[in-house]
């Protein structure tokens, strides 16, 4: 019979997915970039130059520059002078245009975008594309709407723009984080001064060019590459009304401590260590998927990554069976490459402290898993990695580790999980999977955390509230509650 | 290169821990599960439940694969051998049978490289023209049968029809299940059918069409999935093609997640077919990606994968020319049968 | 004639976890009049009293944020209706603090209780006002709802030792957080009378405790307590309330700063206090069948 003469055999042909790499021309780099200062780049006065590399390959990119404190001076009487002048008199109809036009040249230029943002972040092309750059364009869509509509937004009439916001953002999400910061910062009145992580400036200044493009008034929006010390010059620095920060929980408490006392406002959105909570009568395949995107999604260096994995004891085995049988579909490698899910490590500095984590969690007795897969030689890269048999003392348990590290623990009651979820003094997630409504929602208002995902994980929104519980920080962004952080309420 | 992980960590044998969400399911225990209407719908509602949206969503993520070059080609001639070349026509004739034969023995007349596609698919009363045109030649020929499409007869016009289909060549069988019985909760109707067809097959290969676009849920979908796969099928299959919605990525998805547990649990192995509005290339390596990423490559045979299909067949023959030639081909450019 | 009759004198003492205790430390310190007369002797806390307070507001969060807020608003009011009750009390209690008018210690206490009353309006307002549902671009049901932050400490306003009080306090309780209040440390008589009404009101003990003692010594201690989620620093004197805010980084408090000396209490507060010490929860789901 036909049938048997074709079964799987030697000759069986392997679907090997060939390379599929996006091309990098359109990236259009420059060798070297100035600060974005009123309105032009220019040269820095008592700065300093560095280089940023891509991390999956540790080729030099460009050379940027790293802002001093007079370069920080002045792009915050920048931002003052156009707070103070054409900004701060628009109407809110007219700025409204101005970020719909932004909207609209990251939508124009966003394979650029995704391209500059992979090579000088190291997260998978597919990523950038489909997330990153779509969700940063919708962010300004979002907020565009809001700017002429403040008076309905539910703070009272007439609600006040605080000034000069002053904005630090971390590297895991380089374009998209300067979208959350800029876009309710602009829609309600407020000028910035925006720092990028150190590590991954690029598509900052991508972004200057279509301010500049979108013929903002100079000024309105001030880019400040550099590092810790230029983040803290600004943070610090007296014309600043507003402190934005996200990054760690670490520099989210030094920066608390140096806005106390001031005038300046702040809104803090800080680390976490997100307990994604599987029931056993979860839809098990889409919980796999869950926890699979919950962690390794962006190489885990997501804030609300679901990185403690809490199973009810009955569906512990099957649920591990079953996500270490998908992490074996996960290919990692080249981030320019479209079918990569796993991409580089952001720098060295982060593979170092994943790597003392993971052997920290072995060394408590944990038990460590990887699918078998082959690291590139250049750049810095790790491999997914689940934990079973994690107590909740371990390191890996209670340290956010930022990385592709999953920690498995068990429960056998709600009561338990709940509180094993809330057992942390992080809160800006949590994951609940079950097919029991009653159950989600008993769940949801329980879990000490600023956004709960219930049978789905790690979805982003602009008209979606995000921050934290804790120490996970304050104040919200997206939504109408986001705009709260940058008004005088 | 530096490779890393399995640093030899023992890990739970795959079978025992996924039987272990489908308990009552026990290799041995099958008839006894499938002979108590009472045990079987229990049995199924104890499936796990299937998220629509998350479904869905893992569906558009594996449709963003990007196979090109050597891994299209692969991909191509790989669906080329896995079509279930199809006509099911109140128009066919024995002619139209022929050309289609004709067509699946060898489908590019130029180029010996080409497989034939696994199957030539048509109604029972042309079983035996198919038969003839094919002999020799490798390509199974299957015939729908048990009063498809709508399966609105009785259980002994069913068994006729499928005897029919066998005594005259058939060596697989597409039968369809009764979806009013499954959908008012007689599943234990729906498997005695099962049953009853596979041994009217008299050991031609049972494809059970599930029909999804009838089942509204992907519950359902993997309830019946799980149901054909008990009554003895060799094949779970989607659609008979003749109700919108046909077959769909997600659908297949939650077929490849069923037969992938049910050899975990039982360890004999069951195809899936998809059938219905799968026109191009594109659809079709879709399915190849969805099949490798979730039940894995031993299931990239025509054995057990298939597609069943008409018009795809030229559609890949245009995409494997372009793969080698670098330019597109034309609409004349294959044969119309 | 009558006879003369000795005045009995009141114990002014804290007010933790529905009990009345003296200070741990058994100390204690004069309180004047606006006049200069002797009041009382006030409790003067130690930092075991504010670790016991801790305590109690910890332990009575579960039960005070997990009532509904209808309940919650129907306690609040009822804590008016007492004020009512006592209001000739503290009438007289603001004017010998703040060495007010008649007139004006009455329209002070008026004001006082129709704040609380708004408030006690508000509990079961806060979540249609502040929540949302939220549009988002897919298949999902998204809904953010306030939630009450946890364990607030309050540092009262300085200059107004009812209204003040009140507007600072009622707010926060309103939106479910218990409190550590810390009371005007000069003037801390209405706020142990106001105490007294919650004692014998349907407030669970340990919802709101009272502090009475110097500043400069429990502002610290509360600033510094981990299991303090947020601080309101409205009657801290300003280098106090840097300090303050600086050691609440250590636990990422939410900061409520300084109210200036001569804030008209009187002033339509809006929403900004009741929504201070909350924290918006965003819940998703997916919508399928």
């Amino acid at each position: 019979m036909a049938l048997d003469a074709q079964g799987a055999g030697p000759d069986t042909p392997v679907f090997d997915y060939a390379p599929a790499p996006e091309s990098r021309a359109v990236a259009r780099l420059q060798s070297s970039y100035g600060l974005f200062i009123g309105g032009t780049f220019v040269e820095s006065i008592d700065g300093s130059t560095f280089k940023t590399v891509s991390p999956s390959s540790e080729e030099v990119l460009a050379e940027v520059t790293a802002a001093g404190p007079l370069d920080v001076a002045g792009a915050v009487a920048a931002a003052r002078a156009a707070f103070e002048g054409p900004w701060g008199a628009m109407p809110g109809r007219e700025r409204a245009k101005y970020l719909y036009r932004i909207a609209r040249l990251i939508q124009e230029r966003s394979r650029e975008l995704a391209v500059v943002e992979t090579l000088d972040n190291g997260k998978p092309i597919r990523e950038s594309r489909d997330v990153d750059v779509p969700l940063a364009a919708a962010h300004f869509f979002y907020h565009a709407g809001w700017a002429d509509k403040l008076d309905y937004a539910g703070f009272g009439p007439s609600p006040r723009a605080l000034g000069v916001a002053g904005q630090v953002i971390p590297w895991n999400f380089p374009l998209l984080m300067a979208a959350w910061k800029l876009a309710p910062a602009l829609a309600t009145g407020n000028t910035c001064v925006l720092k990028p992580a150190e590590t991954t400036p690029l598509s900052a200044l991508v972004l200057a060019e279509i301010l500049q493009q979108a013929e903002l008034p100079d000024g309105v929006v001030n880019i400040l590459t550099g590092d810790g010390t230029t983040g803290a010059a600004l943070v610090a620095h007296d014309g600043v009304d507003k402190v934005a920060f996200t990054g760690s929980t670490d520099v989210g408490r030094r920066i608390a401590e140096s806005v106390a006392g001031t005038r300046k406002h702040l809104s803090l959105e800080l680390g976490g260590k997100a307990a994604n909570i599987v029931f056993a009568d979860a839809a098990l395949d889409q919980a796999v998927e869950g926890i699979v995107n919950g962690i390794f999604f962006n190489q885990g260096h997501v804030c609300c990554a679901g990185s403690r994995l809490l199973v009810e004891e009955s569906v512990a085995a099957t649920v591990v069976a079953m996500l270490k049988r998908r992490l074996g579909t996960l290919r990692l490698g080249d981030p320019m490459d479209k079918n990569t899910d796993i991409g580089a490590i952001n720098s060295a500095e982060q593979l170092g402290r994943i790597v003392e984590l993971a052997d920290a969690g072995e060394d408590e007795g944990a038990e460590r898993w990887s699918p078998p897969c082959t690291l590139p030689e250049k750049g810095w890269w790790f491999p997914p990695t689940v934990f079973t048999d994690v107590s909740p003392a371990h390191r890996i348990a209670r340290e956010e580790i930022f990385g592709p590290v999953l920690s498995v623990l068990t429960f056998r009651t709600p009561d338990e999980a709940v509180e094993k979820a809330n057992n942390t003094t992080y809160g800006l997630s949590a994951g609940v999977w079950t097919e029991k409504g009653s159950r989600i929602l008993a769940m949801a208002s329980r879990l000490r955390a600023g956004v709960v995902w219930a049978n789905t994980f790690n979805r982003f929104d602009p008209a979606s509230p995000f921050g934290g519980f804790k120490e996970s920080g304050f104040g919200r962004e997206g939504g109408r509650q986001g705009l709260g952080a940058y008004l005088d309420v | 290169m530096q490779t890393v992980g399995d640093l030899g960590v023992r890990v739970a044998p795959l079978d025992d821990v996924v039987a272990s969400a489908y308990r009552g399911a026990a290799p041995g225990d099958v008839s006894s599960l499938i002979s108590s209407q009472d045990r079987l719908a229990r049995f199924l509602a104890g499936l796990p439940g299937v998220d629509q949206v998350g479904c869905e969503q893992r569906a558009a993520a594996l449709a963003t694969r990007s196979i090109k070059t050597t891994a299209k080609l692969t991909a191509i001639e790989l669906a080329i051998s896995m079509i279930d070349l199809t006509t099911l026509e109140g128009a066919d004739t024995h002619g139209k049978v022929r050309t289609l034969c004709a067509k699946a023995r060898r489908p590019e007349p130029t180029d010996d490289a080409v497989p034939p596609v696994a199957a030539v698919c048509v109604y029972p009363d042309l079983v035996a023209t198919a038969r003839e045109a094919l002999a020799g030649s490798g390509v199974a020929v299957a015939s729908v049968a048990t009063a498809f499409p709508s399966g609105r007869a009785s259980l002994t016009v069913k068994l006729a029809d499928v005897r029919d289909a066998v005594s005259a060549g058939a060596d697989e069988v597409d039968m369809v299940i009764d979806r009013g019985a499954f959908l008012q909760g007689d599943v234990g109707r729906v498997v005695e059918e099962i049953v009853a067809v596979k041994e009217a097959c008299a050991g031609a290969h049972l494809k059970v069409i599930l029909e999804t676009g009838e089942l509204a849920t992907y519950d359902n979908v993997r309830r019946a999935a799980w149901l054909a796969m008990l009554g003895g099928a060799d094949f779970v299959k989607t659609s008979t093609g003749k109700v919108t919605p046909a077959s769909t990525v997600p659908v297949a998805l939650v077929l490849l997640e069923a037969v992938r547990d049910f050899s975990s649990v039982t360890g004999r192995s069951v195809g899936v077919k998809v059938a219905g509005g799968i026109r191009t290339s594109k659809d079709a390596i879709r399915y190849l990606v969805a099949v490798n990423e979730t039940v894995g490559p031993e299931w990239l045979v025509a054995s057990r994968f298939r597609l069943g299909a008409s018009s795809l067949l030229n559609d890949l023959l245009r995409q494997r020319r372009k793969q080698l030639t670098g330019q597109y081909a034309g609409s004349d450019d294959v044969s119309v049968e | 004639m009558s006879e003369p009759r000795l005045e009995v004198k009141k114990t002014s003492k804290l007010f933790i976890g529905g009990a009345f205790p003296r200070s741990e430390s058994g100390r204690s310190y004069v309180v004047s009049s606006a006049a200069g007369e002797f009041l009382c002797n006030a409790a003067w806390a130690s930092r075991k009293d504010v670790r016991d307070a801790v305590v109690a507001a910890r332990g009575a969060q579960p039960r005070w944020s997990a009532a509904t807020a209808y309940n919650r608003g129907q306690v609040l009011y009822r804590v008016a209706e007492l004020l009512e009750a006592r209001r000739a009390q503290f009438v007289h209690e603001v004017r010998a603090a703040e060495g007010a008018t008649a007139r004006s210690a009455a329209a002070q206490v008026d004001a006082a209780i129709d704040r609380w009353v708004w408030y006690a309006g508000w509990s079961d307002k806060l979540a249609q006002v502040a929540g949302s549902s939220n549009p988002v671009a897919g298949p999902y049901f998204n809904f953010s709802v306030p939630e009450p932050t946890g364990v607030i400490g309050i540092v009262a306003p300085t200059d107004s030792a009812l209204l003040g009080l009140v507007s600072v306090v009622a707010p926060v309780l309103a939106a479910g957080n218990t409190l550590v209040v810390l009371a005007d440390e000069r003037r801390p008589i209405p706020a142990v009378s106001l105490t007294e009404v919650l004692a014998t009101s349907d407030v669970p003990a340990g919802v709101l405790n009272l502090l009475t003692g110097p500043a400069d010594e429990l502002v610290p201690v509360l600033a510094g307590h981990r299991d303090v989620d947020g601080l309101d620093l409205a009657g801290a004197e300003p280098a106090l309330a840097a300090t303050a805010e600086a050691t609440g980084a250590t636990n990422i408090k939410r900061i409520s700063r300084l109210v200036p000396q001569g804030h008209d209490w009187r002033r339509d507060p809006g929403t900004s206090r009741l929504l201070r010490f909350v924290e918006t929860k965003t819940v998703w789901h997916p919508i399928g069948s």
